[in-house]
């Protein structure tokens, strides 16, 4: 009896890579767990880098990266470390790839790196890979994490890339440097205030309206 | 009258539950109820006071305060134009200058803005509100005269949905809606809005020898930084083509560049005489903004480091928007302090942070605006203190 059981258990544990509860760690974020318009984290960054696409979508890209690798990293070292100081290893763990990934902008995109000067520094700081590290992957084994990590990155990309959109086409009428107001003969006279943090905020809370009026969101 | 009445009689029944047109059914009530007075009553029981006064009297008793200024606004529009071009002008070619550039602009953010609110009533199905009434002519006189007409409808569409809708509809905003369309125009198109653009002056025209389209917030400050004195400066100013322009007593009457309708302190006190007359602003706002601007100004004299600060503090009083603001912005009962103690602290802050920034900060000339959008943000905080001291105070009154 007692080996049957055990055998039942076994099977239950292998879950397929993508069952729906993995599936879920990706999609969730994306819209009713955003880290940006439902924890509201990471907004200092999401305000800071947006007034162009091109340094929002390298911005949003480290993150998913660093999130991902520190969540994996995280993952498997969860039960060794010292639930004292774990707040330090993470750090640790995060600075690390931060590191990696300041490296590579430098060496690959170095204008781009430029432009987000300490932001990408400040990933290490970002509410939202501590947020997962301590929520997630403290708890959880490396695949689910890998993919939490995944998710969170990408609903931070998304909401960046949106804002980003809208405030380089309204405040410099143009998508990724292209400017799309000149290609089609319009004289555009750019909009100052998109190009303000206070004018990103405005364009945060709309996103937030737009999206809790699709998906009937509301705070508890 | 009984044409009107008999035509949306017959057309009622297509609106009302069940009709044809149903969805448009609260832009038909906005329309009907503006030309007659609906004819539900209250109740017998609970209502103790029996008034014909509602949103839209009150609302109507605002707007025909401004009427002076936007008289006057017209008015000093082409009179701005003709002393800039030199040219001789009877009373009626200023008139007709000064509509042909200010009306546009009153239709514009009419039409934009009770559009928005009639859309929002519809998606939300409740009624049309008043409360745009007032804001669609605030709008038009904080605006310099040549402001293009496409901006002003972003800014009314841009304040409409942010400064209220947002907040859930007329009476819940928390800033002052037309400062916001104001503000929203300040951040975003620069260009329009600052400098020398407050006196119309079509594309080519000629303007006269030493003519300068600065304004006295403008000459103050730049005195300043040369370092002679502002009085002196403002007296000198226009000699050759209009002499004595920016003298005390026509910063007073407002026959001078600036935004269409907050250039004459006179014609704002009459419509805070109005205001205060008919009980629908609070005086004790207007009297303590003007306080709050005279204290910093003769507090800045007493310390008397740049030229600026040596500036007479009642010259504060008349020059730039402040008294406008104080009269029309300041008193908006949605978003000023409720209690009375609360009245005289807010408006207080909002003068004294009015000349604060007009001293100090050499990027903004002009400061009630930001002043009050500061304060509309901080009104409840002052009431909250103010209802909080009051319940210690009966608490310790109270022997329990």
């Amino acid at each position: 009896m007692s080996t049957e059981t055990a055998v039942v258990k076994e099977v239950k544990k292998s879950e397929p890579l993508f069952s729906k509860k993995n599936k879920k760690l990706v999609t969730n974020p994306l819209d009713i767990d955003n880290p940006i318009t439902v924890q509201v984290l990471g907004i200092c960054s999401a305000l800071a880098v947006t007034t162009q696409m091109k340094p929002a979508f390298i911005m949003a890209l480290s993150l998913t990266v660093v999130t991902a690798s520190s969540n994996v990293v995280i993952s498997m070292m969860r039960n060794t470390i010292p639930s004292r100081i774990r707040i330090i290893v993470q750090l640790a763990i995060v600075s690390l790839w931060v590191t990696l990934v300041s490296e590579l902008l430098k060496a690959y995109v170095y204008d781009v790196s430029k432009q987000l000067s300490v932001f990408v520094g400040l990933i290490i700081t970002n509410c939202i890979v501590m947020g997962r590290l301590e929520a997630y992957a403290m708890g959880n084994k490396p695949w689910p994490s890998f993919l939490d990590g995944i998710g969170n990155g990408l609903g931070y990309g998304m909401i960046l890339m949106i804002i980003a959109f809208f405030r380089e086409l309204l405040g410099g009428g143009s998508i990724f440097g292209y400017k799309v107001f000149e290609a089609v003969g319009l004289d555009y006279q750019g909009n100052g205030l998109m190009l303000l943090p206070a004018g990103a905020c405005i364009l945060v809370g709309l996103v937030i309206w737009v999206q809790r009026s699709i998906n009937g969101y509301r705070e508890h | 009258m009984k044409f009107l009445r008999n035509t949306l009689d017959k057309v009622k029944h297509d609106f009302e539950k069940g009709g044809k047109y149903e969805k448009f059914y609260y832009a038909f009530e906005a329309l009907e109820t503006f030309a007659f007075a609906p004819n539900t009553t209250a109740g017998n029981k609970g209502v103790q006071i029996r008034d014909g006064i509602d949103l839209k009297r009150l609302m109507m008793t605002v707007i025909i305060a401004m009427v002076p200024c936007l008289i006057f606004g017209i008015f000093n529009v082409g009179h701005q134009h003709f002393l800039a071009t030199g040219q001789a002008a009877t009373m009626m070619d200023k008139f007709w200058v000064g509509a042909l550039q200010v009306l546009p602009i009153v239709i514009v953010s009419y039409g934009v803005g009770l559009g928005v609110e009639f859309v929002f009533s519809m998606i939300r199905r409740h009624p049309v509100n008043e409360g745009y009434l007032v804001t669609g002519m605030l709008i038009p006189l904080v605006m310099p005269p040549d402001i293009p007409l496409w901006q002003v409808a972003v800014a009314t569409i841009f304040a409409v949905i942010i400064g209220k809708e947002a907040f859930g509809g007329t009476g819940m905003n928390v800033v002052n809606i037309a400062l916001t369309a104001r503000a929203f125009l300040y951040f975003a198109y620069p260009t329009q809005i600052s400098g020398e653009v407050w006196a119309f002056l079509p594309e080519g025209a000629k303007t006269v020898a030493g003519y300068s389209g600065a304004t006295p917030l403008a000459v103050a400050a730049q005195s300043s930084t040369d370092g002679t004195n502002v009085v002196a400066a403002l007296d000198s100013f226009g000699a050759g083509w209009a002499e004595g322009i920016y003298s005390f007593s026509n910063l007073f009457l407002g026959a001078m560049p600036g935004s269409i309708g907050e250039t004459s302190t006179l014609m704002c006190l009459i419509g805070a005489f109005i205001l205060w007359a008919t009980g629908t602003g609070s005086w004790k706002i207007i009297v303590s903004v003007f306080a709050g601007a005279w204290a910093m100004g003769l507090l800045l004299n007493g310390l008397a480091v740049n030229p600026y600060m040596e500036m007479p503090a009642h010259y504060h009083l008349v020059i730039g928007g402040l008294a406008f603001g104080a009269v029309f912005m300041a008193t908006d009962p949605v978003t000023a302090a409720q209690t009375e103690t609360g009245k005289w602290v807010y408006g207080f802050l909002i003068g004294l942070f009015t000349v604060l920034i007009r001293v100090f900060n050499p990027a903004y000339p002009e400061g009630i605006m930001l002043a009050i959008l500061l304060m509309n943000v901080f009104a409840p905080l002052i009431d909250y203190f103010v209802v909080s001291a009051n319940k210690n105070r009966r608490l310790k009154r109270a022997t329990v």
